[in-house]
C-alpha cells in the first residue's frame, strides 16, 4: 500500500521532462504576450498550473514552438542540454534587446533509466513552478519597453556531443552590451533544475 | 655612440615593421614604406637625434656630415656620393631580431596563464558556461516578426508619466472668445454632413454649398478649389493624413479626389448612388459612408477602386472615423447604431460584420473620434434625443464610461495636447464644452455660435479648434495652446497659425 502510494505522488524522468517542457512552453507564451511582441489580440487564455496563461494563437509562432520543444525534450532526456536562450532582438536592427536564459541543471543520480522515480511530490512542483511564471508576469513592471518591431528566437546551449537534425544549425550566441540581470525563482523537479535570468539593456 | 646609434636603429626597424603583423614584409610593402614613411619619419628621427648630441646648430638635411661621420658604426646611414638620394641599407633593419620579437610578443599573450584565466572567466560570465564546450543551435525556420504596423501596447503604461497628465489643467488659461471669426455663407446647416477638415499642411478646407474653399492658414490666401453644377452639392470633405490629396463627398454619390496643391481632379470614384456624408481614410483606402447605410472601401490607388462593401447600417451613416493606427474603424448612423469593424493596417481584408455594434445611443451618431493617447478608445456622442458622451475600449467592447452632456453632440475631438478633449453642440447653447478625461469634468464651455455647430477640425500643431456653425460662421478657438512653461519648439510650432491673413470673404 505504501509503496502505491509513493508511485502516484512522485515523478518519473519523463514526466519531469514534460513538465520542464509545459514550463518552457508558458514562459515563451506569456513572455511573447507581456512583453508586447505580438499583438494582444492574437493570444488566447488558459489553465494551466492553476494559472490563466495566454497562449498564442498564431499558427506560424506555434510551427515554430512545438518542433524546437519537441527536439528539446529528446535532447533533455538524453541530458545534453545546458541552457536555452530566448532572445529578442529589434527587427530592424537585428540589435538584441531583451534575452532570457533557462538554465538547466540534472539532479539525481544522472542516469537515463526512465524507470527511475523522483522523490518530490508533483504538488510541490507545480507549486514552484507557478511561482516562476507568476513572477515573469510581474516582470513588465521594471522591464524597460520595447519601443520597436521585435521578434524572437531561441538559442539552445547543447553538450557538444549532440545529434544535430537536418533543420537545426549553430549560431553565435547573443549577447546584449551593457546588461542588467535578474535572477528569477528557481524550481526543481528532483531530476532537473531549472533557473530562470532575464538580461535587458540597462541604459534607458 | 654605437650603442645609441644600434638601439635608434633596432628602433627604428621595429618601428618601420609595425604595421606588418607576421614576419616580413613583402618586398613591394617595403619597398612603398621605405620610400615613404621610412624616409621621410625614420631617417629624419636619426639624422635629428644624432647631431642633438653633438652638435645642434647644424641642419642634418644640408651637409653629410652625421652621415660620413658615423658611417662606419651606422650602417644605416647612406654612405653614397649620390647627394639628395637616400638609399636605404637591409642591414640595419634586423627583420630576425623584430620578427622573433613580435612572434614572441603574441605567444605571451597567447599563453599567459593569468590571462588566459582572464578570458575563462569572461567567457564563463558572459556565457554561464564555458563556451568550448558548447554549441550553440537554432532551429533554421524562425518564427515570424510581428504584422506591420503593429505598435506595443504597453506604450500606453510606459508614456503614463511622460504625457500631461497632472498639468495644472483647470487653471491653464483658456480664452473663452474665439482667436478668429471667419464668415462661411450658404453653408448647408444639416446635421449628417461633414463640411470641413483641416489638413497636416495647415490648409483648411471648407464645402460652402457647391464649392469647396481652400483656406491657407499660414498665408490666409483663399483658393476655390471646385464648384460643382446642378441641383449637386458638396457633403463631406476629407484630406488623407500627411497628404495633398482631398476626397470630395457629393450629393448625387460620386466622390471626387482633388490634388490640391496642384488643383487638380485626380479621379472620380462612383461607389454611391446616394449622398456621401461621411468619409475617412486609412492609408490608400478610403472608406465612404452613404446615406443608405452602405460603406465603401476603396483603394484609390486601383482602376477598380471598391475593395469591399459593408451593408451594416439600415439608415444614413453620418459618423466614420479610422482610428490612427489603423486597426479599427467606427461607423455611426442614423439607426442609432455605432459599429467597430477590425481592419489590420496593411492589409487588404476587410470585415464585412462590424466586432461590435453599440446600440446604446439613442439618437443618431454623428460625433466619432479616437483617442490620440490610447488607441482602443473611441469616444462617441448621440445626437438630440439622445445628448451622452459615451467612451469605448474597442479591445473588449465595453462601455468605460458616458456623460451627459445635456445637448445634441455635433462633434467631438481629442486634444492632442492635453489630456482633455472638446465637445461641439446645438441648442441651447451651441457652445463648445472641454472636458477632462477621464475624470470627465468640465473645464471650459465656449460660446458664441447663435446657432447649432455643425462640425469641428483641430489644427495640425493642435493648438487651435475650428467650428463650423449653422450661423454661417467659423470660430477658431485657440484652446489647446501648449504651456508657455513648455519646450521652445512646441512654441514655435503653435505660432504657426497667428499669421493669419483675411478672411474667408
Amino acid at each position: 500500500m505504501a509503496t502505491k502510494q509513493q508511485s502516484q505522488n512522485a515523478i518519473t524522468l519523463k514526466g519531469s521532462a514534460k513538465l520542464v517542457m509545459d514550463y518552457l512552453n508558458f514562459g515563451i507564451n506569456s513572455i511573447l504576450f507581456q512583453r508586447g511582441i505580438y499583438p494582444p489580440e492574437s493570444f488566447k487564455t488558459e489553465e494551466h498550473f492553476g494559472l490563466s496563461i495566454l497562449v498564442s494563437t498564431d499558427n506560424k509562432i506555434q510551427q515554430f514552438l512545438q518542433p524546437v520543444l519537441n527536439q528539446m525534450k529528446d535532447w533533455l532526456l538524453e541530458q545534453k542540454i545546458q541552457k536555452m536562450s530566448m532572445v529578442i532582438s529589434n527587427v530592424n536592427t537585428k540589435e538584441v534587446m531583451e534575452r532570457w536564459d533557462f538554465k538547466l541543471q540534472y539532479e539525481g543520480s544522472g542516469d537515463s533509466n526512465p524507470d527511475s522515480v523522483g522523490n518530490k511530490e508533483l504538488t510541490t512542483i507545480q507549486k514552484e513552478i507557478r511561482d516562476v511564471l507568476r513572477q515573469i508576469c510581474s516582470t513588465v513592471s521594471f522591464l524597460p519597453l520595447l519601443d520597436c518591431p521585435c521578434a524572437f528566437d531561441l538559442q539552445i546551449y547543447t553538450k557538444p556531443d549532440v545529434d544535430v537534425p537536418q533543420e537545426w544549425a549553430e549560431t553565435a550566441p547573443s549577447y546584449i552590451a551593457n546588461s542588467q540581470e535578474l535572477q528569477l525563482r528557481s524550481f526543481s523537479t528532483s531530476f532537473h533544475k531549472m533557473d530562470t535570468v532575464v538580461s535587458y539593456k540597462a541604459d534607458f | 655612440m654605437s650603442q645609441f646609434s644600434y638601439v635608434n636603429d633596432l628602433k627604428s626597424a621595429v618601428r618601420m615593421d609595425e604595421p606588418i603583423t607576421n614576419g616580413p614584409a613583402p618586398r613591394w610593402m617595403k619597398k612603398s614604406l621605405e620610400s615613404t614613411s621610412s624616409s621621410a619619419n625614420t631617417s629624419r628621427k636619426i639624422n635629428e637625434l644624432l647631431p642633438i648630441k653633438k652638435t645642434p646648430s647644424k641642419t642634418p638635411n644640408k651637409s653629410k656630415s652625421p652621415a660620413s661621420r658615423s658611417a662606419s658604426n651606422t650602417p644605416a646611414k647612406p654612405k653614397t656620393p649620390g647627394g639628395d638620394r637616400f638609399i636605404p641599407s637591409r642591414m640595419s633593419t634586423n627583420f630576425d631580431i623584430s620578427h622573433f620579437k613580435m612572434n614572441q610578443e603574441n605567444e605571451n599573450l597567447d599563453l599567459s596563464p593569468t590571462q588566459s584565466d582572464y578570458r575563462k572567466a569572461m567567457s564563463e560570465n558572459l556565457h554561464g558556461c564555458d563556451i568550448n564546450n558548447v554549441r550553440v543551435l537554432s532551429y533554421q525556420n524562425k518564427a515570424p516578426a510581428p504584422p506591420d504596423g503593429y505598435q506595443n501596447a504597453l506604450k500606453v503604461v510606459y508614456s503614463q508619466s511622460k504625457t500631461p497628465m497632472n498639468v495644472r489643467g483647470a487653471t491653464r488659461y483658456i480664452p473663452h472668445a474665439p482667436d478668429r471669426i471667419l464668415d462661411a455663407p450658404e453653408i448647408v446647416d444639416d446635421y449628417y454632413l461633414n463640411l470641413i477638415d483641416w489638413s497636416f499642411s495647415n490648409i483648411l478646407a471648407v464645402a460652402l454649398g457647391t464649392s469647396v474653399y481652400l483656406w491657407n492658414a499660414d498665408t490666409g490666401a483663399i483658393d476655390q478649389l471646385l464648384d460643382l453644377e446642378g441641383a449637386d452639392y458638396v457633403t463631406s470633405l476629407s484630406w488623407v493624413p500627411n497628404g495633398n490629396l482631398l476626397g470630395v463627398g457629393t450629393a448625387l454619390g460620386p466622390v471626387q479626389l482633388w490634388d490640391a496643391s496642384q488643383t487638380k481632379r485626380l479621379r472620380i470614384m462612383n461607389s454611391h448612388s446616394s449622398r456621401v456624408g461621411a468619409m475617412s481614410w486609412n492609408s490608400h483606402i478610403l472608406t465612404t459612408g452613404c446615406r443608405n447605410g452602405q460603406l465603401v472601401h476603396n483603394d484609390v490607388r486601383q482602376r477598380e477602386h471598391i475593395v469591399a462593401t459593408i451593408q451594416s447600417h439600415t439608415q444614413e451613416v453620418c459618423g466614420l472615423k479610422w482610428s490612427t493606427d489603423g486597426r479599427y474603424l467606427a461607423s455611426g448612423g442614423n439607426d442609432n447604431l455605432l459599429n467597430v469593424y477590425s481592419g489590420l493596417p496593411g492589409q487588404a481584408t476587410y470585415q464585412s460584420e462590424p466586432i461590435y455594434s453599440f446600440s446604446q445611443h439613442q439618437a443618431a451618431v454623428k460625433a466619432l473620434d479616437w483617442c490620440p493617447w490610447q488607441t482602443n478608445v473611441l469616444a462617441s456622442g448621440g445626437g438630440t434625443a439622445d445628448r451622452t458622451i459615451r467612451f469605448w475600449n474597442c479591445n473588449n467592447g465595453q462601455c468605460i464610461n458616458s456623460v451627459n452632456a445635456n445637448s445634441q453632440v455635433c462633434a467631438i475631438l481629442w486634444s492632442k495636447t492635453y489630456r482633455e478633449l472638446v465637445s461641439a453642440h446645438g441648442f441651447a447653447n451651441n457652445q463648445l464644452t472641454i472636458w477632462k478625461y477621464p475624470s470627465l469634468t468640465k473645464v471650459a464651455e465656449l460660446t458664441g455660435h447663435t446657432n447649432r455647430i455643425l462640425n469641428l477640425a483641430m489644427s495640425p500643431d493642435g493648438s487651435t479648434v475650428l467650428s463650423a456653425g449653422a450661423d454661417e460662421t467659423l470660430r477658431m478657438w485657440k484652446c489647446f495652446l501648449p504651456d508657455p512653461n513648455k519646450k521652445k519648439e512646441q512654441e514655435k510650432r503653435s505660432s504657426r497659425p497667428t499669421m493669419l491673413g483675411p478672411g474667408l470673404r
